[in-house]
């Protein structure tokens, strides 16, 4: 009966898989959707300009204040409304055409008939056929998980011990890759993270622990939940040493970096997964990773992961949906197509902070990974911006009022 | 199924903030798709916390007075025409537009609408004078903590000084606009549209 189940599976999967590899060297081209062109100028070359085109006076005596002035804060203001960089990370990537997935229909009415009978078909095969498997396979994956973990626990500590757990890990989370039809490509494995290191990725949905985890063994990181998670996570940890913390914990920052360079520390135990970024972000950039991660002084193992939106959104917007309702969208999409890129590795430089550090590890990333790069925090998803940022910005225009003075006084 | 507000905009809307604004059919439609992602409460209208979460905006140290700008007096609530009807102050003049017909009424782009849109950022009280108090206020948000009191007292005070034709020691619109005569408005007010 599994057999039969497994070969249907199967069978669905190649045909996605072909699919997808056919379009494969059109897969991430960056859908475009901006409203208005921005200047990349700063606030000090705007405002100059905005000057000299209005100046009554010869430029020489340069003036401390122009009524003028205001035009540079508030065209920038309206542009920020038309148009900003940080709100639409947080919300699932619009598509450039329809995918026949009801949830990314944002901006589409109804066109024909034709396209609803093809939707209503599409409707029938993912609810009726592929969502059944999936959930089955699933179900599957993740009992197998936790039976064989606890028994492998009851082993004595050693090479046996290690060596089924790995196995053990990779067989489970192979089987859930499939109970979502992830179709993966794996790039660069030769520099795939090793022990004794940190592995950081981007960040857009609880997927990429399954899709770095069937390819290479991890200790994990996180927090202890109650329910079915907290019974997984107590599990895996008998069997290997994953990294959990109790809710008190997680708040105290010197514990959790303790742990984490123990853990490193010691040669023996399994590459740690963290991802900096701290939340989930729609995939379409990399936003500020915590430095924590970078501050520990070890080898960090940079791996990208970009996945294609045509064939299902994998962006879980936690204000919106739970994760049960996440996982039973995932598993009804169509497929999850995405490519993992293996970094190479890197190191903190002298002089460089763990800031820097974190800075540099992002950029690679992006770049890699053709993700807009930001600056801003993903904890701007719930809470509000820092005062300090708009402070320079006054700051930056206070001297350009005060600055000239000094020149005066000089002359 | 999703639970997206399906409030697509109707034709006939369009048309008509086509005609009031000047804006094309595609931007109005973008501009639509942006609205409604701001608005978090889903019910057709944006507060002004909807705008304060844009973290560019927030950072802007006029933000305020920006956001102000497109609540009526008194209001708490605009919508998507008073939404447009704001923005449109943004849209750059085009060349044809210059040439139009003279008895129909000034399009919200125009130079001296620009204008006033940045005079009403002054105009703390809405009184179509711009006070030395109010000018004190305005520039305070600008600089911060940086400049001390007298600093910007002075630079007020000069501003006023330079500007003030009929002596009453304010700024009216029509001084405004003379000691900014010289200034590129319809470029520096502008926002390039990409479609």
């Amino acid at each position: 009966m599994k057999k039969k189940v497994q070969s249907h599976n199967l069978w669905a999967t190649l045909r996605i898989e072909r699919g997808a590899k056919e379009k494969n060297h059109l897969l991430y081209k960056p859908y475009s959707n901006a409203i208005i062109a921005k200047e990349p100028t700063s606030l000090e070359e705007e405002i100059k300009e905005i000057r000299r085109s209005g100046s009554n006076r010869d430029l020489d005596s340069a003036s401390e204040f122009e009524m003028s002035d205001i035009f540079y804060f508030a065209r920038r203001g309206v542009e920020s409304i038309m148009d900003d960089e940080v709100t639409k990370r947080f919300s699932a990537e619009e598509l450039e055409s329809w995918n026949l997935l009801t949830r990314s229909n944002y901006n589409f009415h109804y066109i024909s008939l034709r396209l609803t009978v093809l939707w209503g078909l599409g409707v029938l095969i993912r609810y009726g056929f592929l969502l059944p498997l999936r959930v089955t396979l699933a179900f599957t994956g993740v009992g197998l998980l936790v039976f064989l973990t606890s028994i492998i626990g009851l082993l004595p500590n050693g090479r046996m011990k290690n060596f089924l757990s790995e196995k053990v890990h990779l067989m489970c989370y192979r089987i859930c890759v499939r109970a979502l039809t992830a179709i993966i490509t794996y790039h660069d494995r030769e520099n795939k993270p090793k022990n004794g290191g940190i592995c950081v990725a981007n960040h857009t949905s609880p997927i990429d622990v399954i899709i770095l985890a069937s390819d290479g063994c991890y200790a994990m990181v996180g927090q202890i939940h109650g329910g079915l998670m907290g019974v997984i996570q107590r599990s895996m940890v008998k069997a290997c040493p994953h990294i959990w913390f109790e809710r008190s914990e997680v708040k105290d920052r010197h514990l959790v970096a303790k742990r984490l360079s123990d853990h490193v520390e010691d040669k023996s135990k399994l590459p740690i997964l963290i991802f900096p970024e701290g939340t989930c972000i729609n995939n379409t950039s990399v936003m500020m990773f915590k430095k924590g991660s970078f501050e520990i002084g070890s080898t960090v193992y940079p791996v990208a992961i970009k996945y294609d939106p045509r064939f299902g959104d994998a962006f879980w917007n936690s204000s919106k949906f739970g994760m049960v309702n996440y996982l039973l969208r995932m598993m009804s999409s169509w497929a999850i197509v995405c490519s993992v890129w293996y970094l190479p590795p890197m190191c903190r430089e002298e002089g460089e902070d763990a800031v820097q550090f974190a800075n540099r590890v992002k950029a690679a990333i992006a770049r890699q990974g053709g993700l807009v790069d930001l600056l801003w925090d993903g904890g701007l998803k719930r809470g509000k911006v820092k005062d300090t940022f708009k402070e320079e910005q006054q700051k930056l225009y206070s001297k350009m009022l005060v600055g000239t003075q000094e020149d005066r006084s000089r002359s | 199924m999703g639970s997206r507000a399906s409030t697509l905009l109707r034709e006939e809307e369009i048309e008509e903030i086509k005609k009031e604004t000047g804006f094309s059919h595609s931007q109005i439609t973008r501009l639509y798709s942006r609205f409604t992602s701001l608005d978090k409460g889903e019910n057709g209208t944006l507060s002004r916390e909807d705008f304060q979460r844009i973290p560019e905006l927030a950072i802007n140290p006029l933000g305020d007075r920006i956001i102000n700008a497109f609540f009526p007096e008194g209001e708490d609530q605009v919508n998507f025409r008073g939404f447009m009807r704001t923005l449109a102050h943004f849209r750059p003049i085009e060349d044809n537009e210059k040439n139009k017909d003279p008895t129909a009424s000034e399009p919200l782009n125009s130079r001296t609408n620009k204008l006033l849109f940045a005079f009403r950022l002054y105009d703390l009280d809405r009184d179509d004078k711009i006070s030395r108090d109010e000018l004190l206020q305005v520039l305070r948000m600008m600089v911060g903590v940086n400049i001390s009191d007298e600093q910007l007292g002075s630079i007020a005070d000069r501003t006023i000084q330079e500007a003030d034709q009929n002596g009453d020691n304010s700024i009216s619109f029509n001084e405004f606009i003379k000691v900014l005569e010289k200034v590129d408005v319809e470029q520096k007010m502008s926002i390039r549209f990409l479609h």
